[in-house]
């Protein structure tokens, strides 16, 4: 194993992290200030990536097929919320988990029916197409554009929480939305908003995400599984628990799938370990999971005020 | 007089009835379509009750269910594979592995309450699922077909009637056993833990283990639904232990009504017809579903059997409201 394929490998588990903080990040901020568990999240991520990849192939500009894919998602987001998930507030989760797990099948059925059952590929940008130099080792251009896009948007939430107006507003909502209404904010719009902020951010990682894997119906599921993994493990509700741990689980799902098959050889026979080595791989990131909860139930950066 | 003119007794003995009365059905119609299909109806029904022993009563929203489900069917898998397709052994492994599964996720899961559970039961059975998937010396994605039914000496599940009436006795004993456990000391604590734990463990009793007694019990009896869907499809798939399917169950508990014996019946019969008539509707049937779902979600909370219980309580509120008139003179 060489340095330059361990190096490349590190940076692919950063570029997954950052895609899985911006899922992570829309679940865990509905999550934390709604209570609302929403599983057609990655509904959203899934036609985020459709609805660039259609721009994409219509208008041939990239920057086009962004504007279309991350709108477009924010306003299914918004729409969600006003005719679904609103009036689900009061109950309990168990609802919103049944909600929006019949909210799924009919994404993923709509998809099928409009783009079809196979998959649909959008094209890496004509810019990134190429390699970038980094420390002497060539990574993939479009990756790269990822993790930079990626950093930016956990900074433009940090900003945006911390040190605006509106971020006071969603804080201040998470822990006394009745007092907030009662101030004369508008709620319901800020929760639309809030809504609408979270879906574009799984937008955004789905039209990310559209060039390098295939953009097909249910291409939501995995990565939103992976994502609540990531929110477990984060403490629930915490934006900041979510960038950690979304780095720190991208970065062993990776690892673990290219180097555990090589090191289980090392100690097993090769037929064993051919099979043994993927399957632990798949399963690495739960069983962290199940360590971590073993050891803290409230996740590793629980939210302190709660 | 209790027990007399209740709908819903009415109403779940019609069913019981028309249920034992399908493969005549079938084979006097000449649809051995509906002799599996409504098989694969009380293998749901059961993975159904065994989910509403925890959900219903419990109140631990387990997204991970047809984990259970799929264990069976590749406990059955794996051995006929390897040339056991002894029942009982079958029978055994099932319930090891599910009881032995059950109470190591149980463990981790139940340190954790409310929406963690829901992610963290999912979590484990996608972990399974990628590992079944993964072993490809076993058909990996494909799944595994099984050759050999069970044999269980006196009867094997080759014959779909055989199979049909089986799963039938099981589902009736099921329900017999869930209406006992309930009512006993166990299900009382397990139903007190649903409404406040705190209060429950402030009155001295273990809660934890309730709960995980409950958690692998009903991971056993899920496992029974696994062992029998591999024998009516002759198939075990990774795709049993998809968290799709840990969905559909928890609509049928839902939707037949959350926490009562017969509803989880009630809710298998329901959902899966309504897939079937959807299905003969249009080839994007799902889209109809999804939102069948959200508006079932939105409106009937109560499910299908919960109203009928409703109704009998109302009817019931009537009488007494009655009686009092017609004893006043008595001393």
């Amino acid at each position: 194993m060489s340095l330059s394929l361990f190096l490349i490998q590190m940076l692919n588990g950063l570029q997954l992290g950052v895609l899985l903080f911006m899922l992570s990040a829309g679940l865990t901020l509905v999550f934390g200030i709604m209570n609302f568990v929403n599983l057609a999240h990655g509904s959203l991520y899934m036609m985020g990536a459709y609805f660039a990849a259609a721009a994409y192939a219509r208008t041939d500009s990239f920057l086009l097929a962004a504007l279309v894919g991350i709108v477009g998602s924010a306003a299914l987001g918004f729409a969600i919320e006003r005719i679904v998930a609103a009036r689900l507030y009061a109950r309990d989760h168990l609802d919103h988990v049944l909600a929006t797990f019949g909210l799924i099948l009919f994404f993923n059925e709509l998809a099928r029916t409009v783009w079809g059952a196979s998959p649909y590929y959008m094209n890496v940008p004509q810019a990134l197409s190429g390699t970038i130099n980094l420390l002497g080792i060539s990574y993939s251009a479009y990756r790269f554009a990822i993790i930079v896009v990626g950093l930016l948007v956990a900074l433009g939430c940090y900003l945006l929480i911390n040190k605006t107006r509106v971020g006071m507003l969603i804080r201040a909502g998470s822990s006394n939305p009745t007092i907030v209404a009662a101030l004369g904010v508008n709620i319901k719009l800020l929760n639309a908003a809030i809504f609408a902020l979270g879906a574009a951010l799984a937008g955004v990682a789905g039209l990310m995400s559209g060039p390098i894997l295939s953009v097909q119906p249910g291409m939501g599921e995995p990565i939103l599984i992976t994502a609540m993994i990531v929110i477990v493990i984060g403490g629930i509700g915490s934006v900041r628990g979510a960038f950690y741990s979304a780095l720190i689980v991208g970065v062993i799902d990776t690892a673990g799938r290219a180097f555990l098959p090589m090191i289980l050889r090392e100690f097993l026979d090769r037929s064993t370990a051919q099979a043994a080595g993927p399957a632990l791989a798949s399963m690495l990131i739960c069983i962290f999971m199940a360590a971590v909860l073993a050891l803290k139930p409230q996740g590793l950066f629980p939210v302190k005020n709660q | 007089m209790m027990m007399r003119n209740k709908i819903s007794l009415g109403f779940a003995a019609l069913v019981v009835a028309l249920l034992l009365v399908v493969p005549v059905y079938a084979s006097w119609a000449g649809e051995p379509f509906a002799l599996t299909f409504m098989a694969r109806v009380l293998v749901f029904a059961l993975a159904a009750i065994s989910l509403n022993l925890i959900l219903g009563y419990g109140g631990m929203v387990s997204f991970g269910h047809a984990l259970y489900m799929g264990l069976g069917a590749y406990s059955v898998g794996l051995l006929a594979q390897h040339e056991v397709t002894n029942g009982w052994v079958q029978l055994g492994v099932t319930l090891a592995v599910c009881g032995a599964v059950g109470l190591l996720t149980g463990v981790i899961s139940l340190r954790t309450t409310g929406i963690a559970f829901i992610m963290i039961t999912l979590a484990f059975a996608q972990m399974f699922y990628y590992l079944f998937v993964s072993l490809k010396q076993y058909g990996g994605d494909d799944g595994l077909s099984i050759s050999a039914r069970s044999d269980f000496g006196l009867f094997t599940l080759a014959s779909p009637v055989t199979l049909y009436y089986t799963a039938l006795v099981l589902v009736l004993a099921a329900l017999f056993f869930t209406h006992r456990l309930v009512a006993a000391r166990f299900g009382m604590v397990l139903r007190g833990c649903r409404v406040n734990e705190r209060r429950m463990k402030a009155m001295g009793f273990h809660t934890l283990r309730y709960r995980l007694s409950a958690y692998v019990l009903s991971s056993m009896l899920c496992g029974l639904a696994g062992l029998l869907y591999a024998n009516l499809t002759g198939f075990a798939s990774p795709a049993y232990l998809a968290w799709t399917v840990s969905g559909e169950l928890i609509v049928m508990v839902v939707l037949g009504g959350m926490g009562t014996v017969f509803g989880p019946l009630a809710g298998a019969l329901v959902l899966l017809i309504s897939e079937e008539l959807l299905k003969a509707l249009t080839d994007h049937w799902m889209m109809i579903l999804g939102p069948l779902i959200v508006l079932v979600v939105l409106t009937a909370r109560r499910g299908v059997y919960g109203y009928l219980l409703d109704w009998d309580a109302w009817r019931e509120r009537k009488r007494v409201a009655v009686l009092p008139e017609s004893v006043e003179g008595q001393p």
